[in-house]
């Protein structure tokens, strides 16, 4: 992360942002625009009925790259797949050209480093090549991490302050994705974790069929210097209107997607997590990355406790993070690590940890608010159905 | 009728030793959509600068503080069917409480409009 008591960075657009009158604050060691003139409930509701634009630059994209690449496209990836198991609990090697994956970096111990995206390019003169995109708070770590891992075999390059990723989010915004290319190949005929690279007035942009919201959407990686000319192309479409990272929360929130440092931290597994799907089966075979003995036993035995989601069952107090969860007899059994009202589902939601006895949908539990007991009940994630574009 | 503002972005109008407090339209503002509102209960004996009432927008929960000390005489309830009065009329129909004023020389500490306006323009 960003040294916390420095000055804070900016995006290429922060003065986009701030020239629009958002209000700005603090995140992740970057000055980001938490809401615009409309508010979270609106540009929540905006971005799950139009098309929201999200500025995601403090994150971090990057591109390993082998080295020696083999002259053979799938022995190329076959060997920076191997490169990079060492420290991904994923099936990289079977990764298709042009597919993504959400996956976690774990450590020794199988608790979660960071989420994050790793994708395997379309273009079979880029093969040997991996593109991440880890959080900004951890990126530095991350980065670090990686550079480790494959030193001498590979070369990480970091996008993320010659680059601006930017995310265009909800059922509009296939339809708005077009204006950003030129030429034959077009980003709308991606499928959900897709991705490509495209070339058109703003140059070359790396999009993919990705995002944060639960909603259909692309995630653009532009350079630095036309990522204002880009926005501004996007925003003037009627459809589209900028969002804060306030609404960013909600949607995700709702979408009962994971925010790291809150719903994953180093304590957490991706398996109490409910991320085993993010581990394929040919991983848990070889059990070779790091965590598997703790990984593998929760797989095998159930974890000891689970992430799940949480409604109030007749109540409008939101419970925010930190909450104890209290069985109805008053055993603590857990604690909420996301809450706060969905605009979407109409109501509070929230996501916590509980002992696995207490993780069924159905059952009913305390959530301490202000020192009060209120009742609260297991519910599936997420509270709003996702609505990825996933062609059959 | 007098009107007194805190440093906390409260308002308290005041009618002999009777009072009902709100938060200022700069509060609402900052605060964004409000979703849920905690009023307190009839009979509550409330402390200045003690917590009186919780109001929490999309994001997080703040508390609302008395802006004087006394006794909650009436809690405005419609609120919980309707927090969004509280930004629609922070000032007005979304008043949180009224108060029985139990030291009215503690309003002597507070602001008027003018001061109030002059403190949050330096915000």
């Amino acid at each position: 992360m960003a040294d916390p008591t420095g000055p804070l960075e900016t995006t290429a657009l922060t003065g986009l942002w701030q020239g629009m009158g958002a209000r700005m604050v603090p995140f992740a060691g970057y000055l980001m625009p938490v809401q615009f003139a409309d508010g979270v409930m609106k540009e929540h509701q905006w971005t799950r009925t139009e098309a929201g634009l999200f500025d995601v630059a403090h994150m971090g994209p990057a591109h390993l790259t082998l080295n020696a690449r083999p002259a053979a496209p799938e022995a190329a990836h076959a060997a920076i797949a191997a490169l990079v198991e060492t420290f991904l609990p994923c099936d990289v090697a079977g990764l298709r050209p042009g597919q993504l994956r959400y996956t976690t970096l774990t450590n020794a111990q199988g608790g979660v480093l960071d989420d994050l995206f790793v994708g395997r390019p379309a273009d079979p003169d880029s093969q040997g090549s991996l593109y991440f995109v880890v959080n900004a708070g951890c990126k530095e770590a991350d980065f670090a991490l990686i550079a480790a891992a494959t030193a001498g075999k590979a070369t990480l390059t970091r996008a993320d302050r010659s680059h601006t990723l930017i995310a265009l989010q909800g059922p509009k915004a296939v339809d708005v994705i077009p204006n950003l290319v030129r030429g034959a190949a077009s980003p709308k005929k991606l499928g959900f974790m897709e991705y490509g690279v495209f070339t058109g007035p703003f140059g070359a942009l790396t999009i993919s069929r990705s995002g944060y919201t639960g909603e259909d959407g692309f995630e653009i990686l532009v350079a630095a210097d036309q990522a204002v000319s880009l926005a501004k192309l996007l925003l003037a479409h009627s459809a589209v209107k900028a969002i804060g990272l306030g609404a960013r929360d909600s949607l995700r929130l709702e979408a009962g997607l994971c925010l790291y440092g809150h719903d994953l931290d180093t304590t957490t597994s991706p398996i109490e997590a409910g991320l085993a799907w993010t581990i394929q089966k040919v991983r848990r075979e070889r059990a070779d990355f790091p965590g598997a003995a703790r990984i593998l036993r929760e797989l095998a035995e159930k974890p000891s406790r689970r992430r799940v989601g949480l409604l109030p069952r007749d109540d409008k107090a939101p419970a925010r993070e930190g909450t104890p969860i209290h069985t109805p007899a008053g055993e603590a059994v857990g604690v909420v690590t996301s809450g706060g009202f969905g605009p979407t589902a109409g109501g509070p939601v929230a996501m916590g940890y509980v002992a696995t006895a207490h993780a069924a949908p159905g059952t009913e539990l305390d959530l301490i608010v202000r020192g009060q007991p209120r009742r609260w009940v297991v519910t599936a994630l997420p509270f709003v159905p996702h609505r990825y574009h996933r062609p059959a | 009728m007098s009107v007194y503002f805190t440093k906390d972005h409260e308002w308290i109008a005041v009618e002999g030793t009777s009072a009902t407090v709100g938060i200022t339209r700069y509060a609402a503002d900052q605060l964004g959509d409000v979703v849920y509102v905690e009023v307190p209960a009839v009979g509550r004996t409330v402390t200045q600068g003690g917590e009186m009432a919780v109001v929490e927008s999309v994001k997080a929960a703040s508390d609302v503080y008395a802006p004087v000390s006394g006794t909650v005489s009436e809690a405005n309830e419609a609120l919980g069917g309707a927090p969004e009065t509280v930004n629609e009329d922070p000032e007005g129909a979304g008043w949180f409480a009224r108060l029985a004023i139990s030291d009215p020389g503690e309003l002597s500490g507070l602001m008027d409009r003018a001061a109030y306006d002059a403190f949050i323009a330096g915000l």
